[in-house]
């Protein structure tokens, strides 16, 4: 409707230059006409000036809030980690010294392995939702409502006190799991204080904490998946594990790209279960460490400021290119119906 | 026909559940076991009924007080992000003023950076203030959430116009149209942003790990890091207050559980 208004008011005006009633009048104008036809357009667009106070009046404290603590943070960060700190404050430009103190930590090769080692294994629990979201699918009734109960348990209950649960699971001498080992004849490791094993024992930790979150996320993505599709693949003779494949796997492939993502990002970030499980003065602590640990450590525990920094450019950075490659690589095998 | 083809499933869905609830019993078995009993090789399957451990996790932590201070942290920033995210919200969703996608897209990016990009210069700011170890400090962050904007925004977005168009006629303005007809309309998504923002604001660790070092001032989640931190080895004593500190969200979860599970699963659709 404005769009039309506009044109017809374009279309009119040079017939009205066209007469000789003297140049500075028309011009006078059509300037003014120009300006009522911006302010028409810019109206349309973003509505009337009052609606604009209310616009930013309600956005305000939300947006200051946001400046205040997390946007000019993330600029300080990124400015901090060219600075070094001196032991009673200021800061003083040492250029990408932090980035090349960084790459030759000698800490650096182990911590980014057992992050990304981390990341790969919290995939795992993708499969395994979705493989109890289809299971979950299939019943009906009461008992829908109580696994989804019991399987999301884990998921609100405080990580804090999940690791303190698990720790005294993996205890090494008096832990549940070592004793179920000893019964078929395996004498069980130290879970979490040797360093060959505290990153696979974190990670199952993890795992079992977030299958039931992505398997609300599953059900609720074979929940739209149409009947009639199945019915008709039954007609044609299709059995249920092609009908998995062939119908429910690519209808489900946008929950699997957002729960790969959320996954991928948590995993990278992987801190919690490293201070909550391990704890400072473990001993397999120097080769369990992960990234976001060694930032908390570089900035809270030995006051290297701008390498922790750093560190944090670095994980963000990564973080933003592998969503970006992550969003690349989904056109070729997400099917949004 | 259908029932007999079912109950591999329930054993499948079975099975999967007891891997999930096994630790929390494990976790009860040994709260109300002695230290012997606990660490009795070979275990002990028999509780002790000890429910002395319940009573000495109060005498042994604050945790009184650390349950009072993460109540009061949970609820201030449940408030503040209800408030603040939904008036932003829904301007986003339905006024009209000049750079609001822009300024969308900028509170939005706050979404995709990891919390350690801007965890120092906050800390800072709390030294600053003069609010390093206080409440206060521990809320102020977290009154803001880019996430609720977002959620919040989808929400009102999916909302008939033709109310708000009614109540426009009728002479209300952008506040009154906000208060008396969209708020309501919007309970569900407000609901589930709260249930969504408690559970995060109970469990969060990192930030107030960093900005508090006085016991009497801690949130239950560092008050229970710092426990472990120094090799406390009572283990029933432990698992009593861990399991103590886990049963309110618990209770919250069976309570409201179709509020969160609808809340994950509209998170994951958008």
């Amino acid at each position: 409707m404005p769009v039309t208004r506009t044109v017809g008011a374009e279309a009119a005006s040079p017939s009205s230059a066209g007469s000789a009633a003297g140049s500075a009048v028309s011009v006078a104008a059509a300037r003014a006409g120009a300006r009522s036809r911006l302010a028409r357009r810019v109206v349309a667009r973003h509505g009337h000036p009052r609606e604009w106070v209310w616009g930013y009046l309600m956005v305000a404290p939300l947006a200051l809030g946001l400046a205040g603590f997390y946007l000019w943070p993330i600029v300080q960060s990124v400015y901090y980690s060219f600075t070094s700190w001196g032991a009673f404050g200021g800061q003083q430009w040492a250029g990408l010294a932090n980035y090349r103190a960084f790459l030759s930590d000698p800490q650096l090769p182990k911590a980014a392995w057992n992050t990304v080692l981390y990341s790969l294994l919290l995939l795992a629990s993708i499969p395994l939702s979705i493989v109890f979201a289809a299971l979950l699918n299939q019943v009906r009734g009461r008992s829908v409502g109580l696994y989804r109960t019991l399987y999301f348990i884990p998921v609100v209950s405080m990580p804090a006190a999940v690791a303190m649960v698990w720790r005294w699971l993996y205890n090494g001498d008096y832990g549940l799991i070592n004793y179920l080992l000893s019964l078929v004849g395996i004498h069980g490791p130290h879970w979490v204080s040797d360093g060959r094993f505290a990153v696979y024992a974190m990670a199952l930790v993890g795992i079992w904490s977030v299958v039931g979150y992505n398997m609300i996320i599953f059900a609720a993505g074979l929940k739209g998946i149409p009947r009639h599709y199945y019915e008709a693949a039954q007609l044609d003779g299709a059995g249920r594990v092609r009908q998995f494949f062939s119908i429910t796997l690519p209808l489900l492939s946008p929950s699997i790209f957002f729960v790969s993502v959320v996954t991928v990002i948590s995993g990278l970030q992987m801190f919690d279960y490293v201070l909550l499980m391990l704890g400072r003065s473990n001993p397999a602590l120097a080769d369990s460490k992960t990234i976001a640990y060694l930032f908390y450590e570089y900035v809270f525990l030995d006051h290297e400021q701008g390498m922790g920094c750093a560190i944090a450019v670095v994980l963000t950075v990564a973080l933003l290119l592998l969503t970006a490659v992550q969003f690349r690589v989904q056109k070729r095998w997400v099917h949004y119906a | 026909m259908r029932s007999q083809r079912l109950w591999p499933v329930h054993v499948l869905l079975a099975v999967g559940a007891a891997a999930m609830v096994a630790p929390f019993l494990w976790q009860l078995l040994t709260s109300l076991q002695t230290l012997g009993e606990a660490t009795h090789v070979p275990p002990t399957f028999l509780p002790g009924w000890r429910w002395s451990n319940y009573a000495e996790v109060f005498t042994s932590m604050p945790f009184l007080r650390q349950f009072l201070n993460t109540v009061v942290i949970t609820v201030v920033r449940v408030a503040a992000q209800l408030l603040f995210c939904s008036m932003a919200a829904y301007a986003f969703a339905r006024l009209r003023f000049p750079g609001r996608d822009v300024l969308f897209l900028v509170m939005l990016s706050v979404l995709m950076v990891p919390s350690q990009a801007y965890l120092l210069p906050q800390y800072q700011i709390l030294m600053h203030l003069g609010l390093l170890n206080t409440l206060t400090g521990i809320v102020l962050p977290g009154l803001f959430s880019a996430f609720g904007t977002f959620m919040l925004r989808q929400f009102f977005l999916s909302l008939p116009l033709d109310v708000e168009e009614a109540a426009r006629l009728d002479g209300a303005g952008p506040v009154r149209i906000f208060w008396s007809v969209m708020l309501p309309l919007a309970k569900p998504g407000l609901i589930s942003l709260g249930v969504l923002t408690v559970l995060w604001s109970w469990n969060d660790l990192l930030w107030p790990l960093v900005v508090t070092s006085d016991a009497g001032r801690m949130p239950l989640s560092v008050g229970l890091a710092t426990l472990q931190g120094e090799h406390v080895t009572d283990y029933p004593v432990l698992m009593a207050g861990s399991l103590l500190a886990s049963l309110p969200m618990i209770v919250m979860f069976l309570v409201s559980q179709r509020r969160i599970t609808e809340g994950i699963a509209f998170t994951g659709s958008k």
